[in-house]
């Protein structure tokens, strides 16, 4: 036992997931301050209201993530408990941000409008969810191909909610939402993240969530002959995810203070699913860390502000971020893994005295 | 008269993060013996086979094989086979979907282009040369397991082999089978093939091998000829100690359950699965369903868990009636089931030593009060110590744990909840001879604290010693029920084989 400890690998098991995303941000940082080492520089500048608020590249990166890491947190349920991923949460999030609007446009925004608004399209996205969570869980229908569904239909219903149009919603309210708070100066959306991390943990923290969930993704018969309910523990992650969906639906519509159904939040569904990949999760479920989808959601933002930085145009933007994701994909991948410990261990078996006796070759 | 080595292994060694599986191990195979590779779980048996197959790359030591002057390394099963060694795994690793000559001949071809009439002419000659009953054109799903199992020795040693390994091959035969796959295991050694015998069953060993090597904790005990070693030495040698239990343990306490109060009862229970049939359990009892394969014993005892659904029945606990439908209920009366299949209904193979322990009673205890860190951390560590968990800390994932071991963490995870009744189906199935007594003796111990127990095993001998009345299945029906002095292995058989009453 004792001999084996020294080659133990260098990272405790527990913790080595979150290599990855953690090796593609620190990466990406070192890029960012050789190239110009004033990038993460942060500073105080008043905005549109003359309120003084933070600014800088790190602060954008920080706050454009929050859709991306708040969808990312509920696809990690998702994957892990349904081995599958849901690629509707674009669509969704396009549903629940109309039904928002709509509350909105029906009357003077409040207060108590939005708030309204919010809860309102929170349960449609959470039924939304259910119904595909049902299809997963009741009808066992590959959850590729259940969220299709919705991510065919999805924009053609949030175009039905608001009668085709595009409205626009102005008001201090949404503006607080959106971007700051007056007297904050930190951007709104990222202490909605905040907030969403804090609900996230605690629901670990005083449920089961996490074990049934990865009980299920692991082995669901077995789940099954312990008394969990693996239909109802599926259905429970898509209903979370869907709420996250209205979350997210919700900030982008006051971030840019109007609903377009056909854009809004356009593709994000891959960038979720990359973020728990990248966060090393395994696509195929079960065991999961939320915090590595979170890390793998802000290095692909990063990633994206990092090249528009660079003045790369935005339609070849798509391709760079690809050949980084690559990258990023193999580095994670078992191969290179195993290659990566087995060169450790020889280093650290030569930092140790040679031993006596016949040699390894 | 010393056979020529075919095989030399010398201070190989191999470890893994947190644990050295093998350490200076010696091996030597000589030409047309049957060597037999011994040892409990955890021994180092699987890692020196990967070790002689490439899977797993020696950190230490040398390998020599007969035609080649240096020591080789293997580095992959490719390279192993290029040197003439040939595996059979436990699990039919074939195409059933293909026909026999194809699954011989797959992935071998030269070139782009298959002969098919060629190949087809060649797996005819081979079959019949091995004496297999099968036909090149047959689909090899349309065979038996005994002779997929034969089709893949075919396959393996048609490739000039020198040494052959079976990995567990008689695990899924009946005796008739392993008969035929003995007889075909004799002739390739008259051919001069090596072969090595990795297995579970000491009867088995003693009926076709030459010569025993012994591996306890990854160290070579020794090598012996089969004729000098008796069997109780051989466990003995495998478990490190003399042999104490094993033979000892046997119901010394009376049968007489008269006045015992009846905790479980079932009438007419039946599920999708089995068909009604009436049953009960006394309070403090062991007892037990047998039958063959298939009778229905443990679809049975899945019925009285809600493990199957459940399509009628009354249930009555503690006199009470209740109802039993799904796990979940069985578990909050007091019920525990450790299934049939580990690995499959077992394990959650991912989660560590310590979720797994916890997961039955913390499911009963509720979704939304999960087990403080340190509470999980305290009942794993209990029950880590209590059965003598061989893990390397609680945070271990289950599946980086011997069979045995992975058998105890379910069966500490159900002793957690403080089950009434405990349902064990093949408690025993696959995991080493120590861990087996020391299972049989944990029952004893908690029936003799009241707890009543359900008990299934393959092996007759272990359920004769461990239970007090025996409930014989044949077809899906509960044929007879043996006590007292019934409880013979000869009553046990006539009842099976038809003494319907």
């Amino acid at each position: 036992m004792e001999k084996a400890k020294s080659k133990r690998s260098f990272v405790p098991a527990n913790y080595s997931q979150l290599l990855i995303p953690l090796i593609a941000i620190f990466l990406l940082v070192i890029f960012n301050l050789i190239r110009d080492p004033g990038f993460f520089s942060i500073g105080i500048a008043a905005n549109n209201n003359g309120y003084p608020v933070l600014q800088g590249n790190l602060v954008s990166i920080l706050n454009g993530a929050s859709e991306l890491v708040i969808l990312s947190m509920g696809m990690t349920l998702v994957t892990a408990a349904s081995g599958g991923q849901d690629i509707s949460v674009g669509a969704l999030a396009a549903i629940a941000g109309s039904v928002f609007v709509k509350v909105l446009k029906s009357g003077a925004i409040t207060g108590w409008s939005v708030i309204g608004g919010f809860i309102l399209c929170c349960i449609v996205a959470m039924i939304f969810g259910a119904f595909n969570g049902t299809l997963v869980a009741n009808f066992r229908i590959q959850p590729m191909i259940a969220t299709l569904i919705l991510f065919t239909c999805g924009r053609s219903v949030a175009y039905w909610i608001n009668g085709g149009a595009t409205p626009t919603v102005e008001s201090p309210i949404i503006t607080a939402i959106g971007s700051f708070i007056p007297g904050i100066p930190i951007p709104t959306p990222i202490l909605i993240v905040i907030v969403t991390g804090i609900i996230f943990a605690l629901i670990f923290r005083f449920t089961n969530l996490g074990l049934y969930v990865q009980t299920v993704g692991i082995n669901q018969g077995a789940a099954r002959l312990n008394g969990i309910n693996s239909v109802w523990i599926k259905l429970l992650a898509f209903i979370i995810l869907g709420a996250c969906c209205s979350i997210a639906g919700m900030i982008n519509v006051c971030r840019l203070s109007l609903i377009n159904h056909e854009t809004i939040l356009i593709n994000i569904e891959m960038d979720a699913i990359l973020a728990v990949a990248i966060g090393g999760n395994s696509l195929g479920g079960g065991k999961f860390r939320m915090v590595g989808s979170v890390l793998g959601a802000y290095a692909i933002q990063m990633l994206t502000i990092t090249l528009y930085a660079m003045k790369v145009p935005s339609t070849d933007v798509k391709a760079y971020k690809a050949i980084v994701i690559i990258i990023l994909v193999v580095l994670g991948s078992p191969v290179v893994k195993e290659a990566l410990s087995r060169f450790w261990n020889r280093l650290s078996r030569n930092r140790q005295p040679v031993r006596a006796g016949k040699g390894a070759e | 008269m010393e056979k020529e080595v075919v095989l030399t292994m010398r201070g190989i060694c191999k470890s893994f993060p947190n644990v050295k599986a093998l350490s200076n191990v010696d091996f030597t195979l000589r030409k047309g013996e049957i060597h037999a590779l011994m040892g409990e779980n955890g021994a180092g048996k699987s890692t020196l086979i990967k070790v002689l197959t490439g899977v797993y790359t020696k950190d230490e030591g040398e390998i020599r094989i007969d035609g080649i002057r240096d020591a080789i390394s293997i580095r992959s099963p490719q390279e192993a086979q290029n040197y003439g060694i040939s595996t059979v795994y436990q699990e039919i690793t074939l195409c059933s979907n293909l026909t026999v000559a194809e699954n011989m001949y797959i992935g071998r071809g030269t070139g782009a282009t298959v002969k098919w009439r060629e190949m087809e002419k060649q797996a005819g000659k081979l079959l019949d040369s091995l004496g297999i009953p099968a036909r090149p054109k047959q689909q090899l799903g349309s065979c038996s397991l005994a002779v997929q199992q034969m089709v893949a020795i075919a396959r393996a040693v048609d490739t000039d082999c020198k040494v052959l390994i079976l990995d567990e091959p008689t695990s899924s035969l009946d005796d008739k089978e392993v008969g035929m796959l003995f007889s075909l295991m004799r002739d390739l050694k008259e051919r001069g093939v090596g072969i090595i015998f990795v297995t579970h069953f000491l009867e088995q060993v003693y009926e076709v091998s030459d010569r025993i090597t012994v591996l306890r904790n990854g160290e070579l005990v020794g090598e012996y000829e089969v004729e000098n070693l008796p069997q109780v030495e051989l466990v003995a040698k495998m478990m490190g100690k003399e042999l104490e239990g094993l033979a000892v343990i046997k119901k010394d306490r009376q049968t007489d359950r008269s006045d015992a109060e009846v905790l479980y009862e079932a009438q007419d229970l039946s599920s999708t699965q089995s068909r009604p049939f009436d049953f009960h359990i006394d309070k403090g009892e062991v007892n037990g369903f047998t039958g063959l394969l298939g009778s229905g014993r443990s679809e049975s005892v899945r019925a009285i868990f809600g493990a199957d659904r459940v399509t009628g029945g009354k249930v009555k606990m503690n006199g009470k009636s209740v109802k039993i439908t799904k796990p979940i209920q069985a578990m909050k009366q007091g019920i525990g089931y450790l299934p049939e299949n580990r690995r499959q209904d077992g394990i959650i193979a991912d989660l560590s030593v310590r979720d797994n322990i916890i997961l039955a009673l913390q499911v009963m205890k509720g979704f939304f009060h999960p087990f403080s860190k340190a509470q999980a951390e305290a009942f794993a560590d209990e029950y880590i110590k209590a059965l003598d968990i061989k893990t390397a800390s609680s945070d271990t994932p289950i599946k980086s744990l011997s069979g045995g071991n992975q058998q105890k963490v379910i069966l500490a995870r159900w002793l957690l909840t403080h089950p009434q009744y405990l349902i064990l189906d093949e408690p025993t199935r696959g995991i080493d001879v120590g861990t087996k007594t020391e299972i049989q003796k944990l029952v004893l111990k908690l029936a003799e604290e009241g707890m009543s127990v359900t008990f299934i095993s393959s092996e007759i001998e272990e359920m004769l010693r461990t239970c007090s009345r025996l409930i014989v299945m044949r077809d899906r029906k509960i044929v007879g029920e043996l006590t007292g002095d019934d409880l013979t292995q000869d009553h046990v058989m006539i009842t099976i084989a038809g003494g319907e009453k």
